[in-house]
């Protein structure tokens, strides 16, 4: 029934090209990684508190984006609950830490495993449904989450929140201060990004590709669907618990509000403005929802519906999020430099 | 039992009302596939617009009233539809549902910075009071405002089953492809969907307002409602959307009254997971065949 109205489905992103292409290009987004650390490390150096707390939130942001890039972007599972899973991260490590002084590692390791295992929980009966039956699931799981954070308040704190959290500490060197910990938070990034990379090289990832783009041709070829729809979904899941562990010691203040479904509405924005599937799309789309509006502060109360205004015209201009613009652009620039026939599949 | 049955009533006005947005919601999906995360800024802002028109223009409220619902259906039915829609669904589904969700902030933004940040009264179309039926006493409101959701779904239901025009716009939902070659105009006809929702909008909002005053922020609930009653009754269906409304808000009235006010929002989340596993196609909806 969608022959007029959406004749054509999405073009694919580039990591579901052909193989020959894969390698290549996946290492750019190795060299793009490990200058991108070098250089964050570095950069905020005279930036003051504020601009390294931004440039934090922002890393920290991409994290859980990444996340959901796995589940929407590569494995093709709409999920609204990204920012809940964030919050059960921050939560679990704000509670273990100022409670029952757990140390930092074992909390953001807890956090990654409660939401790893939430995901499975929570996509088992979903998925056992049909794949698209996930979305409504997750916003039910997503409000419910919420509302626990808000009305428990003998866990929570409720609507006061948890403060004192305190920042993690690296071979006996405190990080205490903005710039130590924003050098901290570069290396974990790092350190998830790579995994995720080799994640999606690895036969994991080419079958997570395969479920996104024909899950029953998949099946036929003997990949095992309900299984991998379940791993994407986990792993994606205990990415917004790792990005929630960072949170907490960030801000050292939460509350509920911050992982309200409209939070994970906002996630699920970056994945698209940044270019679902896109391995560097999450940094892009998180820059743009986290950094835009702090530029956009000269608009005084307007800020808010500015960026609403750039991001849906952004969309209009093109549906493949920021990095399919670079990459149409890109191929335009080849074709015209008349490289492009000879190497289509770059 | 009195108690109950007033509980039960407040829970069917508030559940029309979230029939009609969640009807609009339905037959865009049908026709267009776009998913309007918006929907309920669709309902919050058509009540802002008729109050500015009275605050900022001197007009009398019913001159507003006609004025408000003119524009919102021009710009956020026909305007939406040829501005975002036409140029998104060739992508697939999803960037235009998250293209709606930056619509949704920049109306809720938008009504909170250029009108008010306070929720502001509304007057009622209906006379306030109670009136006593078998011993029962019933808010006069909540019964007028079940019977004028209930006539404009039936009116709404007689267009779409008895009229050309109606079964035209049927037929597109259900087939566009065959529909086209039937020559049947398509694409008018997804047009008149998108001028539908945003009409039920208007009327959901004119109905809403009055009792829970209107908010920049009441996109949130309302929509979040909108979907639940969508999913639950069954997507691809009118009656659907209706019976799903209807059954939201009783439940929701209920919680409120006899669980917790604190965890309300959960009991009708429990039924809508409730539905996915037991009956996933919703309570009246028809079975999708797969697609391969």
């Amino acid at each position: 029934m969608t022959e007029v109205v959406a004749p054509s489905p999405p073009p694919s992103p580039p990591v579901a090209r052909a193989a020959s292409g894969l390698s290549r290009r996946l290492d750019g987004v190795l060299l793009t990684l490990i200058a991108g650390a070098v250089l964050l490390w570095f950069l905020p150096v005279g930036m003051g508190r504020y601009g390294t707390y931004v440039l934090t939130l922002w890393l920290v942001t991409s994290i859980a984006v990444m996340g959901l890039n796995l589940t929407l972007g590569i494995a093709g599972l709409k999920s609204l609950a990204q920012a809940a899973f964030m919050g059960i991260g921050a939560y679990t490590t704000a509670i273990l830490g100022t409670k029952f002084g757990v140390d930092w590692y074992s909390c953001f390791l807890m956090s990654g495993l409660l939401s790893f295992a939430l995901g499975l929980l929570l996509g088992f009966p979903a998925l056992r449904v049909k794949a698209h039956y996930l979305a409504f699931v997750t916003l039910a799981f997503a409000t419910l989450v919420w509302l626990v954070f808000r009305n428990e308040q003998w866990l929570t704190g409720g609507t006061f929140g948890i403060a004192n959290i305190a920042r993690p500490t690296l071979f006996g060197i405190r990080t205490d201060g903005a710039l130590a910990f924003h050098r901290f938070v570069v290396v974990v990034t790092l350190v998830l990004a790579l995994a995720l990379w080799w994640l999606i090289r690895s036969p994991w990832g080419r079958a997570f590709l395969a479920l996104r783009e024909n899950p029953i041709r998949a099946a036929s070829l003997g990949v095992d669907i309900r299984a991998y729809t379940l791993l994407a979904f986990a792993i994606g899941s205990a990415y917004g618990g790792f990005a929630g562990a960072l949170y907490s010691p960030l801000v050292e203040f939460i509350d509920p509000s911050p992982f309200a479904l409209s939070a994970s509405f906002m996630l699920l924005l970056m994945v698209v403005a940044g270019g679902s599937g896109y391995q560097l799309g999450p940094f892009v789309g998180a820059l743009v929802a986290v950094a835009l509006p702090e530029w956009l502060r000269f608009t005084g109360g307007l800020y808010l519906i500015v960026f609403g205004v750039v991001v849906l015209l952004l969309l209009i201009a093109c549906p493949q999020g920021i990095l399919g613009l670079a990459e149409r652009g890109w191929n335009a620039l080849r074709a015209r430099l008349g490289a492009g026939a000879a190497e289509p599949s770059r | 039992m009195a108690e109950l049955v007033a509980y039960i009533v407040a829970g069917l006005a508030t559940g029309a009302i979230y029939a009609l947005a969640a009807i609009g919601f339905t037959l865009v999906w049908q026709t267009s596939q776009t998913i309007n995360f918006a929907q309920g800024e669709y309902v919050m802002l058509p009540a802002i617009l008729i109050l500015a028109g009275v605050s900022f223009f001197g007009l009398p409220l019913w001159a507003a009233a006609l004025l408000g619902g003119l524009v919102f259906v021009a710009v956020f039915g026909a305007g939406f539809k040829i501005a975002v829609v036409d140029p998104m669904i060739r992508h697939g589904v999803l960037p235009l549902a998250i293209a709606t969700m930056a619509l949704a902030i920049i109306m809720k933004e938008g009504a909170k910075d250029f009108f008010s940040s306070e929720a502001q009264t509304f007057p009622s179309p209906f006379p306030a009071g109670a009136v006593d039926i078998l011993g029962v006493s019933l808010s006069i409101q909540h019964i007028a405002i079940i019977a004028v959701a209930f006539i404009a779904i039936g009116m709404l239901q007689w267009f779409v089953s008895r009229t050309r025009t109606g079964r035209q716009m049927q037929a597109t939902a259900q087939n566009p492809g065959v529909a086209l070659i039937l020559g049947i105009p398509v694409a008018r006809m997804v047009m008149l969907t998108f001028a539908i929702n945003a009409a039920l909008a208007v009327l959901a909002s004119v109905l809403v307002s009055p009792l829970y005053l209107a908010k920049f922020s009441n996109g949130e609930v309302i929509g979040l409602f909108a979907f639940i009653a969508a999913i639950v009754g069954g997507f691809n269906q009118v009656r659907g959307a209706l019976g799903g409304g209807l059954i939201v808000g009783v439940v929701d009235s209920l919680a409120a009254a006899y669980i917790s006010s604190s965890y309300r929002l959960a009991v009708p989340l429990a039924l809508l997971v409730l539905i996915i596993l037991i009956k996933p196609e919703g309570l009246f909806g028809r079975r999708e065949e797969r697609r391969i």
